[in-house]
């Protein structure tokens, strides 16, 4: 029992759709009248499920519903799932920044949350009062601060301007010096909302190796949420998985990100488009597609993907070219490539294009797509039509995905290259 | 989809694993019980409290020239509008006192009041981005109010005193001070915590309504009407002399000004009516309060 940092038991947050405000009044009333006559909360029955897509009936969703599992002390557990799995209502829930519906949580230990760095710090107050006032925030006491004060202006860097009004820092300084305050937290246990995005590249890398001092050498417990897959891995020692309000799978971490990243749950990757009346072709779908031929929108580095498109010919049509381009996340075209002319009679037809040797950098990628004749005659063109996601991910085990840093520009090839004595 | 049957099926198990429940340092769940304040949570973030007092006055007067200044400007330009339109358009009664100690120890009280009550009642409000991002009791933000208001009152009493001692220095200007002076840090004190009370209802109102809020800047400048702010308690006859009188802020204002001019009257009857109006109010607004922050951010 006492290894056991948090037990969350059968934990549900209800939230009400729709702008809050019409209506509150009366349902109000009614909430009070149930709980006089000793009844359940009205309108909790009636929740649905939280899948945001789709619209429900009910003005009323579960953004968590029956959560169940356990921390125990020393453990780093990563949380991860899509946009609205209820990640953050989960974090908001365990910093006591809301209450839950039902359901509780027990903790053993003193818990900070970071769900944003520089929370309550003050345009107008200096550097030094801002470190003062943020700490405070965060629950340390003055004494505590004032023991720590060096080492917070040390890892941020900023010690030059700490008695100036953060209003005139730059955005990067001003992050620097939030996230050097919540770094030197001590409590039993952590929380830690994707905070880390901020910052130049050597930062964030500063920011991840004190989270892991936090959690390897002082024993503490983390609880961590993040997209970055890479990170995760790296820090983490085992993994929450959350769908739609509800927990997918608690294991280990290298299980959990597998199976999120094989979990197909974006629908960017797959398009279908209605044909086009008064053309001799039209696209009706585009598909990101792996090996196995199965729809994917994150791919790891070093996994193989295949852009399919599917087109309609309603004419016979002859010499046109079904052509693809790719565009990088910093808005770069990287490559174009085409089919060779065909003759076509009606019908429809598949073209995929296959990923070759070149590995692409960690990143969002968007595809256009063309139907044309001779290459020059346009029939279809469709800009960012479908995009796909390739994401970095550390990992020794699996001999078919290659180790690349997500950092070192967009094709991550090598160079072949020979090293030989001059003189 | 049945939670709630869920629930209820697991609860003899739960109470089974009662005993070892005790081990845990804290538990999270939907409400707490109504008395349960979290007072001891308060005290141990009490250097943010100070904190907060010191970002106030910082934060408002970093780059004005005359800083501080401007808390004796405000009530002292208030105090020279009343001069001329109660006192000389108007021509309402001081009781025989010099206008400018009379109605300045009016305001002087009556500003700790109005701002104290204003500044809290959208505590939730104001400060909803920091509270939906990180957790600590959030009572120390009406305390600080309240406390960064008390430094404002010290100033401006002092403003006061200068000028009542010169009339009393002066002589022959009607104002005979008396040991009541000494009640004046319980007048105070009073008279914060029933507006921090007050403050705390409303702002616990105002996240879901936000009418209210609007409203009580209209109701607290109609209150200082009710209240002998600009007037004699004595110049109220009539049938609505009980109005007067049931707002709890007549008598801490009338012994004030009792205490301090010797004009008026006092009471203690009506006094120990704004004790326990005080009292009542801010166990009520604790309690209100307290209930409300634990999920305010879902409807602010």
């Amino acid at each position: 029992m006492s290894d056991i940092a948090i037990k969350v038991e059968n934990l549900s947050k209800l939230y009400r759709l729709g702008e809050v405000g019409t209506g509150t009044m009366s349902q109000d009333l009614n909430r009070w009248w149930a709980s006089v006559r000793g009844k359940e909360d009205p309108f909790a029955t009636v929740g649905e499920t939280n899948d945001r897509t789709s619209k429900g009936n009910s003005d009323f969703v579960w953004s968590l519903k029956d959560i169940n599992f356990e921390v125990k002390k020393g453990e780093v557990l990563g949380i991860i799932g899509r946009n609205g799995a209820g990640k953050s209502t989960l974090l908001k829930i365990l910093s006591k920044i809301t209450a839950p519906t039902t359901g509780k949580i027990k903790v053993n230990g003193r818990i900070a949350s970071l769900l944003e760095v520089g929370t309550g710090f003050h345009p107008e107050l200096t550097g030094r009062e801002n470190i003062f006032l943020n700490g405070a925030i965060l629950g340390m006491t003055k004494t505590e601060i004032r023991s720590k004060f060096d080492e917070i202006v040390d890892f941020s860097g900023v010690e030059r301007y700490i008695d100036t009004p953060v209003k005139r820092y730059s955005s990067g300084m001003y992050v620097r010096l939030a996230f050097a305050v919540s770094a030197f937290l001590e409590p039993e246990v952590l929380i830690v909302d994707e905070v880390l995005a901020v910052g130049d590249a050597e930062f964030q890398k500063k920011c991840l190796g004190r989270m892991k001092d936090v959690s390897v050498n002082d024993g503490r417990t983390v609880l961590f949420v993040s997209h970055n897959m890479a990170a995760i891995q790296k820090l983490c020692t085992s993994g929450l998985f959350l769908q739609n309000g509800t927990v997918l799978a608690n294991e280990g971490i290298d299980p959990i990100v597998d199976m999120y990243l094989a979990n197909n749950f974006y629908n960017g990757n797959s398009v279908i488009l209605e044909p086009k009346t008064g053309q001799s072709a039209s696209i009706i779908k585009v598909e990101i597609i792996d090996e196995d031929g199965e729809s994917v929108y994150e791919i790891a580095i070093g996994k193989k993907w295949i852009v399919k498109l599917t087109f309609q010919v309603d004419k016979v049509i002859k010499g046109m070219v079904s052509s693809i381009g790719i565009v990088s996340p910093a808005d770069i075209s990287i490559c174009t490539s085409w089919q060779e002319p065909m003759d076509f009679v009606p019908g429809v037809y598949c073209s995929e294009f296959k990923q070759n040797d070149v590995q692409f950098a960690a990143g969002k990628y968007r595809v256009f797509v063309a139907l044309s004749i001779g290459g020059t005659q346009n029939i279809q063109f469709l800009e960012d039509v479908a995009s796909f996601n390739i994401i970095p991910v550390i990992k020794s085990a699996d001999a078919t995905v290659v180790s690349y840093d997500a950092s070192t520009g967009i094709v991550l090839n090598q160079l072949q290259m020979v090293t030989y004595p001059v003189c | 989809m049945d939670t709630i049957n869920v629930l209820e099926k697991q609860q003899p198990l739960q109470a089974e694993n009662s005993p070892q429940d005790e081990t845990w340092t804290e538990v999270i769940q939907p409400r707490t019980n109504l008395l349960d304040l979290g007072l001891a949570d308060v005290w141990r973030y009490r250097d943010l409290v100070m904190l907060f007092v010191r970002r106030d006055f910082v934060s408002t007067y970093k780059q004005t020239v005359l800083g501080p200044i401007w808390f004796f400007i405000q009530p002292l330009l208030t105090t020279i509008t009343y001069v001329i339109i109660f006192g000389n358009v108007a021509k309402l009664s001081t009781d025989g006192l010099p206008q400018a100690v009379f109605y300045m120890s009016g305001i002087t009280i009556w500003n700790y009041f109005a701002q104290t009550l204003t500044n809290t009642s959208t505590v939730f409000r104001d400060n909803a981005a920091m509270f939906g991002k990180v957790y600590f009791p959030r009572l120390t933000m009406p305390l600080s109010i309240v406390i960064s208001n008390l430094v404002r009152f010290a100033i401006q009493f002092g403003l006061f005193f200068a000028i009542w001692l010169y009339y009393l220095l002066k002589g022959n200007s009607g104002i005979h001070p008396n040991w009541l002076i000494l009640l004046t840090p319980l007048l105070v004190v009073t008279m914060g915590l029933m507006s921090l009370g007050l403050g705390m209802i409303f702002s616990a109102l105002t996240t879901k309504y936000r009418d209210l809020a609007m409203l009580l800047v209209f109701g607290v400048q109609l209150l200082m009407y009710a209240t002998p702010v600009i007037y004699p308690l004595s110049s109220i006859t009539g049938k609505y002399r009980w109005v007067i009188l049931a707002n709890p802020m007549t008598s801490i204002v009338e012994t004030f000004r009792y205490a301090f001019l010797g004009s008026g009257s006092f009471s203690w009857t009506y006094l120990a009516y704004s004790l326990g109006f005080t009292v009542v109010i801010l166990i009520l607004g604790t309690i209100i309060f307290n209930r409300v922050q634990k999920s305010f951010t879902d409807t602010v």
